[in-house]
């Protein structure tokens, strides 16, 4: 059984149709790329599976479970954490905090708890200060857990931001241009981060990217996605040379 | 329970009794002129009510000005229960504090759906309307008020005051303050985060009503007679003037612009005619050589006492 599979999605904004009758399949630990051209769709598709947006038509089953319908909130408890294009960090806050309130959902203390200062307050605390340091470590930003998250350099607000949402304990990842804005090195490390993390959390992965060589370099599957719908599929080689992706990307009288 | 008592609280508690009994000795011995006590009650009540609204403009981010409609809920059932039905003081502040967060939660579940301007509308909206209620109600006096024996003493406004001012610190710096807190930065992100916004929407503002309610009910036990006038929507810009003068986002800067505030009238009481040219200017300077508020987003803490802070709880591990 696949962890995820979308079943002929589709959503419309009025008349435009920006996803078709899409079909996905993630089985557990496979790393999927999804690109496609500027406007193809693929952030709504995000959108739609982390509940920001209703679908039109369709079905989202995650972990046996359909998903759609859901808030995003509980899109988040049922083990789906996602990033953003355009980062949005907690950026008034620090660094720690910022992780912290990823791991809200899963504190053991009541509101009574905190108003009070139980014992369960203190423990719950720490342990979530524990796990938070330990996720920073990993990502390198421990020595700035207390620094404000928008002074951070654009590479490191980036970490951070992959950092919080696996503070939420996902099964699936879902990365919406983790390397915009990086140069090669940056994307380098990135790459290599997203495969140490993906053995390290064994996760799932479902990433988009414009950067050809960070998607080619680390995905197993790749889905092309075009004016709402998937115009190829498979592995790296194979999407390189297929010619109607050629075409989306490059036009008609190249090939 | 050890972490408890640690140095930070155990100063900040001798702190507050420390300041408790000097001006309650100061009172008992009648050194302290009846004006300056009143005053002083007065900060009490303001404090209580600007920590309360800083938890939903300032911590959560959503925008009120209906907290004069709160304060007058809590104000007149606890008159009612204190008065007409003769109950303990206790039961009719605590009556009154519960009655305006059931307010809280009734206005806020279809209000908070509503962003910016919009949400400050409907709330202000909602305390023209209890005041209106108030007024046309004969039981409770209509327009010439509500007369009451003052039972509040400078004990139980300082007491309620700190009690208040503790159960709103210690939400917020706990993990359902910070989701709170994340609203207000990103909703977008905090959703994403698994915080259930609409539930911290709500509980934010369900517990700024409860204590507004609760200084409406200090403030009607104190005062001798309520009236329906006294709760228009000048007083919700006063508490909100309170909180961006002390600096949105900051407990204690809503406690240090409450106390600025009630001193800065108090003082100016003499001069009526030029109070409010007087505050107005000393604001619009504010807003332009400190726009964050005297406080920004800091909190004054005790944390250089030496409790192990985050850091260095860290490097242990």
């Amino acid at each position: 059984m696949p962890l995820l599979k979308i079943d002929n999605l589709s959503k419309s904004f009025g008349g435009l149709k920006a996803v078709s009758n899409l079909n996905i399949e993630i089985n557990q630990g496979e790393l999927i790329g999804l690109i496609g051209p500027n406007g193809a769709g693929k952030t709504t598709v995000f959108n739609l599976l982390t509940g920001v947006y209703d679908k039109t038509e369709g079905k989202m089953t995650f972990q046996d479970r359909e998903v759609s319908g859901l808030k995003p909130y509980q899109v988040t408890q049922r083990g789906m954490a996602r990033t953003f294009q355009n980062i949005r960090l907690f950026s008034d806050l620090s660094v720690i905090d910022n992780v912290k309130i990823a791991y809200h959902q899963r504190t053991s203390y009541s509101t009574v708890s905190a108003l009070f200062r139980f014992p369960s307050y203190y423990s719950g605390e720490e342990e979530m200060l524990r796990k938070a340091m330990e996720l920073l470590k990993i990502f390198n930003l421990e020595d700035k857990a207390q620094e404000t998250a928008k002074n951070l350099p654009y590479g490191e607000q980036r970490r951070l931001e992959i950092a919080r949402a696996l503070g939420t304990e996902p099964k699936l990842l879902l990365l919406d241009e983790p390397a915009a804005g990086m140069n090669p090195q940056e994307t380098q490390d990135l790459m290599n981060l997203i495969r140490w993390i993906r053995e390290q959390f064994k996760l799932t992965i479902l990433l988009i990217e414009h950067d050809m060589s960070l998607v080619m370099g680390v995905c197993e599957r790749i889905y092309v996605l075009d004016y709402g719908t998937i115009i190829a599929q498979g592995t790296p080689d194979e999407i390189k040379n297929n010619p109607k992706v050629i075409e989306a990307y490059l036009g008609e009288e190249v090939v | 329970m050890r972490n408890l008592f640690n140095r930070q609280n155990i100063v900040a508690l001798l702190g507050i009794v420390l300041l408790y009994a000097v001006v309650q000795g100061l009172i008992v011995s009648d050194i302290m002129p009846p004006f300056y006590k009143l005053t002083l009650i007065q900060i009490c009540i303001y404090i209580i009510l600007a920590t309360s609204l800083n938890l939903i403009n300032g911590i959560t981010g959503q925008f009120s000005i209906g907290h004069a409609g709160f304060m007058a809920i809590g104000a007149y059932i606890s008159a009612i229960i204190t008065t007409i039905l003769n109950g303990p003081l206790v039961l009719g502040l605590l009556a009154g504090a519960i009655v305006a967060a059931l307010a809280g939660i009734l206005v806020g579940l279809p209000t908070l759906r509503l962003k910016g301007d919009y949400l400050a509308i409907a709330t202000l909206g909602f305390g023209e309307i209890v005041r209106i209620i108030f007024l046309n109600t004969e039981y409770v006096g209509g327009a010439a008020g509500f007369t009451l024996p003052s039972k509040i003493t400078w004990t139980w406004a300082f007491g309620l005051m700190a009690l208040s001012v503790v159960l709103m610190k210690n939400f917020v710096n706990s993990t359902h303050g910070r989701a709170c807190i994340s609203i207000r930065e990103n909703e977008i992100a905090a959703e994403s985060m698994g915080v259930n916004t609409t539930k911290y929407k709500v509980m934010a503002f369900t517990m700024g009503a409860f204590f507004a309610g609760l200084a409406g009910g200090i403030y009607a036990n104190y005062f001798y007679i309520i009236q329906p006038m006294t709760f228009n929507f000048l007083l919700s810009f006063n508490i909100l003037v309170m909180i961006v003068l002390g600096g949105l986002g900051s407990m204690t800067g809503g406690i240090v612009g409450a106390i600025v505030m009630t001193l800065a009238s108090a003082l100016l009481a003499g001069v009526p005619e030029w109070r409010n040219v007087i505050t107005a200017v000393l604001l619009v300077i504010m807003m332009i050589f400190r726009p964050t508020g005297i406080m920004g987003t800091k909190e004054f803490s005790l944390n250089f006492l030496g409790k192990k802070s985050e850091k260095n709880a860290a490097s242990k591990n």
